[in-house]
């Protein structure tokens, strides 16, 4: 399972980076959503997908069986700061559609004068 | 220990000056100034008889003595010599200047404060003994000299040759830094006596070579040797009296006192001989000739000023061939050490003087071009007398002291064709012949600076004021400087045992124990010889081509300037910013594209080549967990939302599609047995699509005409590298588990040590509730963004945009 998640992580950042690369400023920001899943699957991965129970503290389920509590935790943390950041840049996304007029990152390059 | 402090005292009277100048406005601020330099001269020379008996004085200041740095005053008979030049010309420069500069018109306070920060780190220079402290006097020089030439800094030629000699001489600088750092670690130690007393072992060490080039390169640039002599003349936009003491007395010497002060360290190589005898030489001849070219008064001087201190340095060039032959105390050789102390005393006396009267005929004709200028000699009979006396001198005329130094000049190149070593024998013979036509163009020179300014017809029309002769404060210090020069031809010996022995003592102390020692006395007639003839020779010569000179000075302009040294610096200078400028602009695109690219290419070509070099990749079936149906579902799910999100029109679509990638990712949560992640999961890939869809309801109407992605080949290989390279990763992190988890820890102990049964809740708030306390905070910030990015239109208030 571990190498098909594997496997599934590297076309999730493929489709990622394909996204970030676009002109489009909403697609870039798909891009970087798309990257976050992988980054927390990859996490899921990495710690080990056996373990027969969830980390519940239940009667009768050996200490063994439980999955892996600690990249469960850090994935959790992940994925608030991430949503936090997302939230931020849509915002700001939306900020510039209403004061510049467009979502075009090719046109999004300073002022004239600055170069 | 008083000895260092010493130096420091001009610095200390430069706190005081601004307070004098406006607090005491009608006395002339430099005759307060003039007491620092009089003391000092006064007192070193009271040292005099301690150096001439071969004896030093050694006074230390620990600074950073962790660091084993310290400033050490060491004054022997070649820092001693440049001391009281420093002091005694630095005297009759500022008497000078008082007459010179209008306490009225001029920022004196600025001079002075700079020429006394410069006059302390001219003492530091030649007292250092601790080679970091040398460095650092060495950058104060640059840095008053650059403040000195910019001293009238709303022109524009002021900045431009105050910028230009601080570029050159940085340069050097720090070059020679690297040298004393190499030096430092073949020796271990910083002084240079240490240094010098060890220099037989320093010879065959790797660095030698490189410490040499490196400390040659800072004395080529600081005594505008070839080619970096070119920031001279354009030095000389500064006021007449800090030309006359930097760039022709003291701080263009400080690369001769280095070479000089190196000599019995370097002297043992080959390379050393050539590189300086060869390009003091080639100096000596490229300014002389160039010199005649010059139309400016005070340039004439600084083009004979490179020229003098070539043959200066070509001197003590030859005088490091000393150290190759037995006895040399008793061979010509011994001629090459003293003719070069000898001549640098004679120049800075004439050319000082020579300065001076330059700045007189610029003060009271109002003009120093030369083709103005002619027939002030009975208008101003002093000056005239004085130029040429000081010409003369630099002529090498008998009953001045030039003709002394450089009939020895001419003995020394003599000698080097005998020497046998470092195929000198082969080439030897081009060191009189250049010298001798260098000779003769410094003959021109002179006759040229003083005839065509002081003889000839006189123009009225042509110059801006009535020319007068100079007020007598202003004429002291030529004059007493001219009277020197003549002095030094009739007791050449008095002041060859006084100064120039003690310093070539300094120079080759494997050759002598004591300045008594050295073998040398002047004799103004010393027989019919060589450098007699020679001499015939270039009068007769120089006299013959002075008196054509109108006839052949045009050929001067055949010389192409578009192939000139200065032409090629300004082209430098160019290149290096417009190609800068240039070479950013190919990568600096301003797209983002352009620098996720670079970032994305980047790492992939740094992982992949650490898995290829180190063998890092590594795959492994066992410790797999079973492949289920439902897995295969998802897994099926989420690539069908991914793909739809890249080939999908319309925005909408995209948008659907990444929300259903999200809520796979939750069902792998499920399935994986997370529920707390699932649960989140959830929640959020809701709230989180429904600010997309927000943003894009905000659309602008312009941009709201739907694409499909245009598929880009390089994007998609850049991607391929990116999740394949991912893949990889993934793959080898999983197959090389090097230590077991921690996680046992937690499991075993979440009950008993936290009180919970939820072990991912406990981790959150009571093992690593840190990470919690600030994922909260970045939580909060955010909203706090978001809040004032909507709330604050500070650019719409004030009605205008900031980027319009």
């Amino acid at each position: 399972m571990e190498i098909i998640m594997s496997v599934l992580i590297g076309l999730l950042f493929m489709a990622a980076v394909y996204l970030m690369l676009s002109k489009s400023l909403i697609r870039i920001i798909i891009g970087t959503g798309l990257l976050s899943h992988g980054a927390h699957l990859l996490l899921l991965t990495m710690g080990g997908l056996s373990g027969d129970a969830p980390p519940v503290v239940a009667d009768g389920v050996s200490v063994a069986d439980y999955a892996d509590p600690l990249p469960q935790a850090l994935i959790l943390t992940a994925i608030v700061i991430s949503f936090a950041v997302t939230s931020f840049f849509l915002v700001l996304a939306y900020r510039a559609y209403q004061e510049l007029g467009t979502d075009n990152m090719d046109l999004l390059r300073g002022t004239e004068d600055h170069e | 220990m008083s000895l260092v402090f010493l130096i420091f005292l001009p610095i200390i009277a430069a706190l005081f000056i601004p307070l004098l100048f406006k607090k005491i406005g009608q006395i002339h601020t430099g005759w307060f100034v003039l007491i620092v330099p009089v003391a000092l001269f006064l007192y070193y020379a009271t040292i005099l008889p301690t150096t001439m008996e071969g004896g030093t004085v050694v006074s230390e200041f620990q600074w950073i003595p962790s660091l084993d740095i310290a400033v050490i005053a060491y004054l022997d008979g070649l820092s001693l010599l440049f001391t009281l030049l420093i002091t005694g010309i630095g005297a009759l420069v500022v008497l000078y200047s008082i007459f010179y500069l209008d306490k009225n018109r001029e920022q004196l306070h600025n001079f002075y404060v700079y020429l006394l920060i410069f006059m302390s780190a001219m003492l530091g220079v030649v007292q250092s003994d601790h080679m970091i402290s040398l460095y650092l006097f060495w950058e104060l020089t640059s840095i008053s000299s650059f403040l000195l030439i910019g001293y009238w800094y709303t022109r524009d030629r002021s900045r431009f040759g105050a910028l230009k000699s601080m570029m050159i001489t940085v340069f050097g600088g720090l070059m020679m830094l690297g040298g004393f750092v190499l030096l430092s670690i073949m020796g271990d130690t910083y002084s240079i006596r240490e240094l010098v007393a060890q220099s037989p072992e320093l010879a065959n060490h790797d660095f030698f070579m490189w410490a040499l080039v490196l400390i040659l390169l800072g004395a080529f640039t600081k005594s505008a040797q070839f080619p970096f002599y070119i920031w001279l003349p354009d030095a000389m936009e500064a006021p007449t009296p800090v030309s006359a003491y930097l760039h022709s007395a003291t701080m263009v010497k400080a690369g001769l006192y280095l070479v000089a002060r190196f000599t019995p360290i370097f002297a043992v190589s080959g390379t050393w001989l050539w590189l300086v005898a060869g390009i003091g030489l080639l100096t000596m001849f490229w300014g002389s000739f160039f010199a005649l070219k010059q139309k400016d008064l005070k340039g004439i001087l600084a083009f004979s000023t490179v020229s003098q201190l070539g043959l200066i340095m070509s001197l003590l060039g030859a005088s490091a061939a000393g150290f190759h032959v037995e006895n040399a105390a008793e061979t010509a050789f011994k001629y090459a050490g003293f003719a070069a102390i000898f001549h640098l005393v004679n120049h800075a006396v004439f050319k000082g003087s020579l300065f001076m009267v330059a700045g007189i005929v610029d003060h009271e004709t109002g003009t120093r071009d030369i083709r103005k200028l002619g027939g002030l000699m009975s208008l101003m009979p002093i000056s005239f007398t004085v130029a040429m006396i000081g010409s003369f001198s630099m002529a090498g005329l008998p009953l001045f002291g030039g003709f002394l130094s450089k009939e020895q000049f001419l003995t020394a190149m003599l000698t080097l064709t005998e020497f046998d070593l470092f195929s000198m024998d082969a080439w030897g013979i081009l060191f009189p012949v250049i010298a001798w036509i260098g000779s003769v163009f410094t003959f021109i020179y002179s006759f040229y600076f003083v005839f065509h300014t002081f003889a000839g017809k006189h123009k009225p029309d042509q110059l801006p004021k009535p020319a007068h002769e100079a007020p007598a404060g202003m004429l002291v210090s030529p004059v007493f400087m001219a009277v020197l020069v003549i002095l030094i031809f009739f007791i050449p010996n008095i002041v060859g045992d006084w100064l120039v022995k003690p310093a070539v003592a300094a120079i080759q102390p494997f050759l002598y124990n004591s300045p008594a020692e050295v073998d040398v006395h002047v004799a103004a007639w010393h027989g019919f010889n060589t450098e007699l003839y020679m001499t015939i020779g270039i009068f007769a010569v120089g006299g013959l081509m002075f008196w054509t000179l109108r006839k052949w000075q045009r050929s001067y302009e055949v010389f192409p300037d578009a192939l000139t040294l200065n032409r090629l610096y300004d082209n430098l200078m160019f290149l290096g910013d417009v190609g800068a400028n240039r070479f950013s602009k190919t990568y600096m695109t301003g797209f983002i594209r352009s620098y996720l690219v670079y970032m994305f290419s980047f790492l992939v070509i740094i992982v992949l080549g650490t898995f290829v070099l180190n063998g890092a990749f590594a795959i492994d079936f066992a410790n797999l967990a079973p492949i289920g149906f439902y897995e295969i579902v998802i897994v099926l799910t989420l690539l069908g939302a991914t793909v739809t999100i890249l080939a999908s029109k319309s925005r909408l679509t995209a948008i659907i599609a990444l929300g259903a990638v999200g809520y796979s990712v939750a069902l792998f949560f499920v399935i994986f047995r997370a529920p707390d992640l699932a649960l989140t999961q959830l929640v959020i890939e809701t709230i989180s699509v429904a600010l997309f869809l927000l943003a894009f309801y905000h659309l602008p109407q312009i941009s709201r005409k739907e694409e499909r992605m245009r598929f880009r080949f390089g994007n998609a290989i850049i991607a391929v590298g990116v999740g394949v390279t991912m893949t990889f990763v993934a793959l080898a992190a999983h197959s090389q588990k090097a230590l077991p988890s921690i996680s046992e820890y937690y499991k075993e102990t979440v009950y008993s040590e936290a009180g919970g049964g939820n072990i991912v809740n406990v981790i959150l708030v009571d093992y690593r509730g840190f990470d919690t306390l600030f994922e909260i905070a970045v939580l909060g910030i955010a909203g706090i963004g978001i809040l004032t990015m909507i709330k604050l239109r500070l650019s719409k208030k004030e009605g205008q945009h900031e980027n319009k």
